[in-house]
């Protein structure tokens, strides 16, 4: 994704509306900062060299899509921060990714099962958003979603691989599922941020969001050889609201390091 | 293997002539070669780890997109190189092996530590300099398949050494904790880099024969003194100082001069007992052997397919 | 060097393709290198991967299974090559013709166009 972008006011017309989608950005922003730390983690880790370089373009996407999503965040915000400012000067409970992203990358088999829940969801909130009427938004959902495009074409071939690989490799992807699938349901529970945005045609409706993804979700798990977690299962929640997990304080204290510890220097 | 094919084949070589996968070769040129390239790939593969190590606390999110995309060129190169290798009949999987059990060598350089964010610089300017004088020279050598997979390496590596010295002359001219840092990198970095080049002409019992065989067509020393001499006027750039007192100009040459080699350092973790050896072993081994249940179950999957595709009738 | 370690004994290998990219359209498809892949679907995006990831402008890639492609060297089969050698009446450059000659009618009307 290309960094350049528009360095105009953003015209907001009211300050509460600025302030949601302030908020709205930086969840946008922070699932992919985070989801491409942790694919950042494979690089010279992947099972085999191709797959090592096909982490590694997915990762330099997701970063390339937080570095220009929170730069929109900076300007709609208008109090002067980049993106930068926002990635390494924010803690843990200011942060808007969901949890689901911010797990540890486990083994392959898990990663590919979040890569797989994520994009689809990609894909949809994507396609959604090119009807936005905030215009900036429609901008970055025709850029990301011919990579999110991609990324699914990936991640749903290795849920088909590892699916109906070997027993090892079906075992595994099933147990990264049930593992995963409670927080998947954070993805779709609308907050008032959402509703608000909704009433003014700028975001879309989760809800409905939430039904496209299991159609599509559960038509490649069954392709797949696999089964379905347990629908009606407890789901975390709290990852929009800055309840996060205790991994991303880890996370975030590596990742800010440098500019934290040396708050004058420019790198 | 008669004479006058070895004859005949040098006759190609001194004309110029790149040597192709199923062209007669001499067993020797054959082996040096799958020798040669197979240990720049694992080079390329090893050489990940150092700079992926700073992958994660890379400072600003330009430079995190950049030292990602340099390290995943490295996969890349190593999957060029081990492509390269295995026109002459060997498996990436058995040179991977090799690799694995300590049989193969690769760049001792990359057993050294990245200890702060200036590392990441140096590595770029010193090491992956080092490595383009290298690099340049072997894209005209006289495999065919060597040399092209050089050519495509020396072109998608440009930004590679550029984006290290800017991180240098960056913190160079930062505050006084930067350049302390990034002096201090040059301090460890700068006599591993040296040694990147091999043992002294006189020393090195391949490099005769490799040139014999355009192979190689410079030696050692000659790509030591260029690479010293553009580096040290770099350094000069930036303000930063080349850690050998007995560096000197010679005004007749046009060289920079400069101070021995602690070659019994070399030797030493040639053999092993460099700081991160076993580190980087292990850690590329492991990756190797969590990968396995992957690779099968594609391969497991692709067969299933190939069978219910013989299965239907077109 | 801890040399206590044993390879797998049995590891897979996935089949060698090879990648040829399109640059434009109309230009012919050139080869880049190789790579290795299970299937064709992943071979087609491993290449896409690794061979276009330096974002040089390419609108077509074709894979191909190494094993399927043949090859005659003129190194080891001169012959095979030679026939061409006699073939220079197949080039314009053979003949010796007459070049075209504009006619006395359409001389005259340049004329009357002044």
């Amino acid at each position: 994704m290309n960094e350049k972008q528009s360095k105009t006011e953003v015209e907001i017309k009211s300050e509460s509306l600025r302030a949601d989608l302030f908020e709205y950005l930086l969840r946008l922003g922070d699932d992919r900062l985070v989801l491409g730390h942790r694919l950042s983690e494979w690089c010279g880790h992947g099972p085999i060299l191709e797959e090592d370089i096909a982490l590694a373009n997915v990762a330099l996407d997701f970063i390339g899509q937080a570095e220009y999503i929170l730069g929109l965040a900076g300007e709609v915000e208008g109090a002067g921060r980049d993106a930068d400012r926002l990635v390494y000067f924010r803690e843990a409970i200011d942060y808007r990714n969901l949890k689901l992203v911010e797990l540890p990358r486990g083994d392959f088999a898990f990663t590919i099962a979040r890569q797989f829940l994520f994009d689809v969801y990609d894909v949809e909130l994507m396609t959604a958003l090119l009807e936005s009427s905030f215009q900036p938004l429609a901008d970055v959902a025709a850029k990301v979603l011919k990579e999110a495009r991609y990324h699914l074409r990936h991640s749903r071939r290795w849920v088909l691989k590892l699916g109906d690989g070997t027993e090892e490799s079906h075992q595994r992807l099933q147990k990264a599922l049930n593992e995963i699938w409670m927080y998947s349901g954070e993805i779709f529970q609308p907050d008032d941020v959402d509703r608000r945005l909704w009433d003014e045609k700028m975001a879309p409706d989760l809800e409905e969001l939430g039904e496209r993804w299991k159609r599509e979700v559960e038509g490649v798990l069954e392709e797949a050889t696999l089964e379905l977690p347990d629908p009606d299962q407890y789901m975390a929640e709290g990852g929009r609201q800055g309840r996060h997990t205790e991994h991303l304080g880890h996370l975030l204290s590596e990742m800010q390091i440098l500019p934290r510890s040396y708050p004058d220097a420019k790198w | 293997m008669s004479e006058s094919q070895e004859n005949k084949f040098q006759e190609r070589i001194d004309q110029g002539a790149k040597i192709e996968p199923r062209d007669w070769m001499p067993e020797r040129y054959r082996k040096q070669l799958i020798r040669m390239i197979s240990q720049h790939a694992h080079s390329e593969i090893v050489g990940m780890l150092p700079e992926g190590n700073w992958i994660t606390r890379a400072p600003s999110l330009k430079r995190k997109k950049i030292l990602l995309a340099k390290v995943q060129d490295e996969a890349g190169h190593g999957l060029y190189l081990y492509c390269a290798a295995e026109t002459l009949g060997v498996d990436r999987r058995e040179l991977i092996d090799q690799l694995h059990t300590g049989k193969a060598k690769y760049a001792s350089i990359f057993n050294y530590p990245t200890l702060t964010w200036a590392d990441i610089g140096v590595i770029g300017w010193l090491v992956d300099g080092a490595a383009i004088v290298n690099q340049t020279m072997l894209a005209r050598c006289s495999y065919g398949p060597y040399s092209r997979a050089m050519i495509r390496i020396c072109k998608e590596e440009n930004f590679h050494k550029v984006q290290g010295f800017e991180i240098v002359a960056t913190m160079a001219k930062g505050t006084a904790a930067q350049k302390k840092m990034v002096q201090d990198a040059v301090n460890r970095w700068w006599w591993p880099t040296l040694m990147m080049f091999g043992p002294h002409d006189s020393e090195s019992a391949n490099t005769p024969e490799l040139m014999k065989w355009k192979v190689k067509t410079k030696s050692n020393d000659e790509l030591r003194q260029r690479f010293v001499n553009l580096t040290v006027r770099q350094a000069n750039a930036v303000g930063l100082s080349i850690p050998d007192p007995h560096l000197e100009y010679d005004p007749e040459s046009d060289d920079w001069r400069f101070g021995e080699i602690d070659w019994e350092e070399f030797w030493n973790v040639i053999r092993g007992n460099g700081p991160c050896n076993r580190e980087r072993l292990q850690t590329r081994r492991e990756a190797h052997e969590e990968g396995a249940w992957v690779r099968e179950a594609a391969e497991a999957y692709a067969s299933k397919r190939k069978a219910e595709a013989l299965k239907q009738p077109a | 060097m801890p040399d206590d370690y044993t390879p797998r004994m049995q590891d897979t290998q996935w089949p060698i393709w090879e990648v040829f990219l399109q640059s434009k359209t109309g230009s012919p498809h050139e080869h880049a290198g190789s790579l290795h892949a299970p299937d064709f679907e992943s071979a087609l995006e491993n290449a896409r991967d690794v061979y276009l990831r330096h974002g040089d402008p390419q609108t077509s890639i074709w894979v191909v299974e190494s094993r399927y492609i043949r090859t005659v060297e003129s190194e080891d089969n001169p012959e095979f090559f030679e026939y061409t050698k006699y073939n220079i009446y197949r080039h314009p450059q053979f003949y010796d013709v007459p070049r075209g000659k504009r006619t006395e009618i359409e001389r005259k009307a340049i004329q009357n166009r002044g």
